[in-house]
């Protein structure tokens, strides 16, 4: 499904990924953890081209990720993604929020984009709260609010940053959830996250990186009971003693 | 206050060619504006570069200037246009610099994460300008926008120096039939300050309704 190989980026003279090799089958989830500042958000950005690689090739179902122009804004339709920061459209209602782009981009007719939004704002439990504007949401309904505007487009791919690191900590179980439940429907899924207990749960590989580079990757209860790295194993000491 | 009053149709003429320069030239410094804005916030080197030359030109020529070159330069160049038109374009192509400032400040006060997520749904780069980035930075700047309008009904008065008969021109003559000038430009200033007051309060009910909540 998406394939990275020999994936370079440099801020300035910062070497900030290293010749990274992914590969994220369909249906797989892959969790994204290491220390701040190790690239995840970089390598995330770049899997949808929000930020420019160095060198290396991106290649979703086989075929390069264009770089720029509407095959680029092609290719970002049929990739969700779901921020640390939700960036919910403030000027729109939630509704037209999930609604804006299937009928821009999909050029879907406006009752049927608006039933599309309803229903999705139903599965991830804010249906009530369709007609407010962002702002009057909690952190945790405005990000269910922002997978609503993800999902809306019908990705392939999901990929999220970071999706609960802004939220207060009882918020964070119903973000979560909502996430669970998108993985066991098969949706394809790249998560940087620090919630370990999402990556045991709902992960099918957990990738460890660490200064630019994947240190490790391995299939969740190996990883977090077996780490092969010492880097790894510092890296889980210090998350799991906090 | 009789020299102002006897001669009310002529004032009342001079009112609506004022009134007529004021809404196409900002009619027409909106749609410029916007473009010169979409340039300046452009991923592309080039376009932005355009943009910058424009209204850096725009912003450090006197409008004065440009009204006499283009009403006694284009006739030189074969362009025929009347006088009317031609300071409506000036004027137009003057204050689009100045709105495409205030949009520009706008946008920048929009955060980065708004246009990324416009754009990670599939938005091209002008789709997220137009339904995203733009409606928000219109929110921030009306309030400038507003003094950007009052100060172009001001400056069309610049117009009657190259021979418009607005209001400032309309008095002019009067006043060279009646010499008392203090009620006659008095008068034209009191019109010019009912434009100024409408303009204030159009902004002042636009701000309360389109205030977003963050
Ligand atoms: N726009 C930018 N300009 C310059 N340097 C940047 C930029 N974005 C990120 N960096 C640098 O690149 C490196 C990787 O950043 P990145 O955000 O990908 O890390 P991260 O693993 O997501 O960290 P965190 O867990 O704190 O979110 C960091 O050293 C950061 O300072
Ligand atoms: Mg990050």
């Amino acid at each position: 499904m998406i394939k990275v190989q020999g994936l370079n980026k440099w801020f300035g003279d910062q070497h900030v990924l290293r010749d990274i090799h992914l590969q994220v089958a369909q249906g797989e989830v892959v969790v994204v953890i290491g220390p701040s500042g190790s690239g995840k958000s970089t390598l995330c950005r770049c899997l949808n081209r929000l930020e420019t690689a160095g060198s290396g090739d991106i290649l979703i179902d086989g075929v390069p990720a264009p770089v720029e122009g509407r095959e680029l804004a092609g290719l970002r339709a049929d990739v969700g993604m779901v921020f640390q920061s939700f960036n919910l459209f403030q000027h729109k209602t939630v509704l037209e929020n999930v609604m804006l782009a299937p009928m821009k981009v999909r050029g879907d007719a406006r009752p049927e984009a608006e039933r599309t939004a309803r229903e999705l704002l139903a599965r991830v439990g804010i249906a009530e709260q369709a007609d407010k504007m962002p702002a009057q949401l909690s952190g945790g309904q405005q990000q269910r609010a922002a997978i609503a505007r993800a999902l809306a487009m019908r990705p392939r791919v999901m990929l999220f940053d970071e999706p609960t690191s802004a939220l207060d900590p009882e918020m964070v179980g119903e973000v979560l959830d909502v996430m669970t439940a998108l993985a066991a429907d098969g949706m394809t899924m790249v998560v940087v996250t620090h919630e370990m207990g999402f990556a045991r749960r709902a992960a099918d590989r957990v990738v460890f990186m660490d200064d630019g580079q994947i240190v490790e990757s391995a299939e969740p209860n190996a990883f977090f009971d077996a780490p092969r790295t010492d880097r790894a194993r510092d890296f889980l000491a210090k998350v799991l003693t906090h | 206050m009789s020299a102002f009053l006897d001669h009310l149709p002529q004032f009342w003429q001079g009112l609506v060619v004022t009134l007529q320069l004021t809404a196409a030239s900002f009619a027409g410094a909106a749609v410029v504006g916007l473009v010169i804005t979409a340039l300046r916030v452009s991923p592309v080197r080039v376009l932005r570069g355009i943009g910058t030359a424009y209204v850096e030109t725009f912003q450090n020529l006197p409008l004065l200037v440009l009204l006499v070159l283009a009403v006694f330069g284009l006739p030189e160049i074969g362009v025929k246009a009347g006088l009317l038109e031609t300071a409506i374009v000036v004027i137009a192509l003057y204050e689009a610099a100045y709105l495409a400032e205030a949009l520009r400040s706008g946008v920048n006060a929009v955060a980065a994460g708004q246009g990324e997520a416009a754009r990670a749904l599939g938005l091209t780069f002008s789709q997220s300008l137009r339904h995203v980035v733009l409606p928000q930075a219109l929110r921030t700047v009306i309030q400038p926008i507003g003094n950007i309008f009052i100060a172009l009904t001001m400056n069309t008065s610049l117009a009657a120096a190259v021979g418009v008969v607005e209001l400032t021109a309309t008095a002019n003559r009067v006043n060279l039939l009646e010499a008392q000038p203090i009620p006659i430009f008095v008068g034209a200033g009191l019109a010019y300050a009912l434009i100024a007051a409408c303009a204030g309060f159009v902004t002042g009910r636009l701000e309360r309704r389109l205030v977003m909540i963050r």
